[in-house]
């Protein structure tokens, strides 16, 4: 009840004249009640939740602790392990791997989808629906469930290869060589998130720069890389540093594929689930903190670049 | 970074979608009848196969486990209803509990994410208060910070406090605007409201109070339902949180149950499997069918993930 009580405190009065006017702009200008009371919760969430843990774990990720005694100052200690981790380097590769491998293609089938679309295709609203569906659907265990099958020795896809007369009896899944191609192939599935998007900044740009150009006899690739690119250049930038973000966060699909391994051989051992195993399988929480803060750097660090490298090729039109 | 912060502060990031529908894309497609034909087969091609494994899953689900490996096609001859049998009371609970608990953690999210995040977007957006700019950055720094990097101190705060096996640390952290994103969201859609109906209430009277709760909560309906359906999908597909929170089977919620699941048949009763993936499935299926049109704007508005 206080926060209402203290929120109705400002009142305004009617204006009379311009001067009023711009008094009570002035009045208006100092909102710090207000807006502190209404950014409380956020606050204090930003500081219980978020950034009094992210000091937490800077400071764990120095200590050895297992949940039970307390924190034990080791200094880098953790950080010099991880120069010797092997599976911590197994876990670096795989990720890097799904990471620069599935994000373009995603986003390249996104775009190429989403212009094809956005040529006046009619039922456009039934194929962004059923592009857009598996998107929504393919963070859940249920369709990590389905992958296990359909990408097993005997499963979907070896059966439809059957059926086309290869004589197809890899376990997908099973095999260390193909076992992380299923899940960069799950990512890519889950292009229609990107795609809407795109078609939305598509349809930003001005009919009539491509009129102008078709005019002029410019043809079509022209069209896409000279009108098209550059004016969807900031989209797909944002696209891009987004999904760099989250898939460097992939977690759920690796754990139920391998069920919680990263198994076959460590070749899907996402970075994630290797940090869920130190921290909350075997408790080593000051690792796990020291690798999800190498995570961050990791992250910041490709963030960064990505904001330097737009600098040559994100077209702002101001 | 400090170059991201100025320069979405500065200027509608991209991905802002104006609510400007006028300019459509090129036409091109009625000047070559021929190859709009081509275009639509291969559209409709590539449809198929991005959801023909939807389709096998349920056309499975009705299949016994047996058959399932041996049949890739879609037709149903018989309906083996006893892969939902098995599969609803296959765990100490049956399936219904679940589902059960993974409403109660849903409806908390929602109108966790509902409350908080509205409220601080009305602050960031429409109200003057010191450090307004430096708190704006960091909201959108959050949405880039990594999930794992504070988990580790948020799991040992979470039991400390004796909350672990409980739904706290699942909806607790949304009523605290834990996911910015949607601040953003709400924040990017309230710039879109004009700013003399404010002043107008103001000039009526009204109090900050009043303003958001009479009059911008009505017009925000647009954002605060894709809010609500993206909280729904993510948070009912959430693995992660309950995997680490929920350690008795009793508050397990559907992706952690299915996953138990998956454990305790060791992946030989697929039948079943397939029919709780199923049932797991139907509520996102529900909320993406009646919310599409929400989610479709709103991932146009931020640029969504």
């Amino acid at each position: 009840m206080s926060v209402i009580s203290e929120l109705s405190h400002i009142h305004v009065e009617h204006p009379q004249s311009d001067e009023d006017r711009r008094a009570q702009r002035k009045a208006a200008g100092r909102d710090n009640k207000a807006g502190y009371l209404f950014l409380l919760p956020w606050l204090v969430g930003l500081f219980v939740i978020t950034i009094g843990p992210l000091l937490a774990s800077l400071y764990l990720s120095f200590t050895d602790y297992s949940l039970i005694e307390a924190p034990q100052w080791i200094g880098v200690h953790n950080y010099t392990r991880m120069l010797g981790d092997e599976r911590l380097h197994q876990a670096l590769k795989v990720t890097f791997i799904y990471v620069f491998v599935s994000v373009p293609l995603q986003l390249a089938l996104a775009l190429a989808i989403a212009v094809l679309l956005n040529q006046g295709m009619r039922g456009l609203s039934f194929y962004r629906s059923v592009f857009y569906l598996p998107s929504m659907l393919g963070a859940s265990v249920a369709i990590a469930v389905l992958w296990r099958q359909m990408f097993g020795t005997d499963g979907l896809i070896n059966q439809v290869l059957r059926l086309f007369g290869v004589d197809a009896h890899t376990g997908w899944i099973s095999d260390p060589r193909y076992a992380l191609s299923t899940l960069i192939l799950l990512h890519i599935w889950q292009f229609g998130s990107p795609m809407v998007i795109f078609l939305a900044g598509l349809r930003q740009i001005p009919a009539m720069y491509y009129e102008a150009a078709a005019v002029d006899g410019a043809p079509r690739w022209r069209r896409f890389t000279k009108i098209t690119l550059p004016l969807l250049s900031p989209i797909i930038f944002f696209n891009l540093v987004l999904q760099i973000i989250g898939a460097f966060q992939s977690f759920t699909q690796a754990f139920i594929v391998s069920n919680g391994t990263g198994a076959p051989s460590d070749s899907t051992l996402f970075y994630t689930l290797y940090l869920y195993q130190r921290g909350f399988g075997q408790f080593e929480m000051g690792y796990a903190a020291a690798m999800a803060w190498l995570l961050v750097v990791i992250i910041a660090a490709f963030t960064a670049i990505n904001f330097y490298a737009s600098k040559y090729w994100v077209f702002y039109d101001d | 970074m400090t170059d991201l912060t100025a320069r979405t502060e500065l200027e509608p990031p991209p991905g802002v979608a104006t609510r400007d529908t006028t300019t459509v894309g090129p036409r091109d497609a009625g000047r070559f009848r021929g190859s709009s034909v081509v275009k639509h087969l291969l559209l409709i091609a590539g449809a198929l196969t991005m959801i023909y494994p939807l389709v096998w899953l349920l056309v499975s689900s009705f299949r016994p486990t047996d058959v399932i490996f041996r049949t890739p096609g879609l037709w149903l001859n018989d309906i083996y209803v006893k892969n939902y049998t098995e599969g609803w009371n296959a765990l100490a609970n049956p399936f219904g509990h679940y589902l059960v608990n993974s409403a109660l953690v849903v409806i908390g999210a929602i109108a966790g994410n509902l409350l908080s995040c509205s409220l601080a977007a009305y602050a960031f957006a429409r109200l003057k208060f010191r450090l307004r700019t430096l708190w704006f950055s960091i909201m959108l720094l959050s949405i880039m910070l990594p999930f794992h990097v504070v988990v580790v101190p948020q799991y040992i705060l979470f039991n400390k406090l004796g909350w672990v096996d409980t739904f706290i640390p699942l909806i607790l952290p949304k009523f605290l605007a834990t996911d910015a994103f949607f601040v953003f969201l709400m924040v990017q859609f309230i710039r879109g409201i004009p700013r003399e109906l404010d002043e107008a209430a103001r000039i009526d009277g009204c109090n900050h109070w009043q303003i958001f709760s009479r009059m911008m909560i009505p017009l925000m309906i647009p954002a605060l339902a894709t809010t609500a359906i993206f909280t729904f999908i993510w948070t009912w597909s959430d693995f992660f949180t309950p995997l680490i929170y929920l350690t008795s089977p009793e508050s397990y919620t559907v992706p952690v149950a299915l996953r138990s699941f998956l454990d305790a048949t060791s992946g030989s009763n697929w039948g079943a499997m397939f029919a709780m993936s199923v049932v797991s499935l139907i509520p996102i299926f529900l909320a993406f069918l009646f919310g599409q049109r929400f989610l479709v704007r709103g991932i146009a508005t931020t640029g969504g993930k």
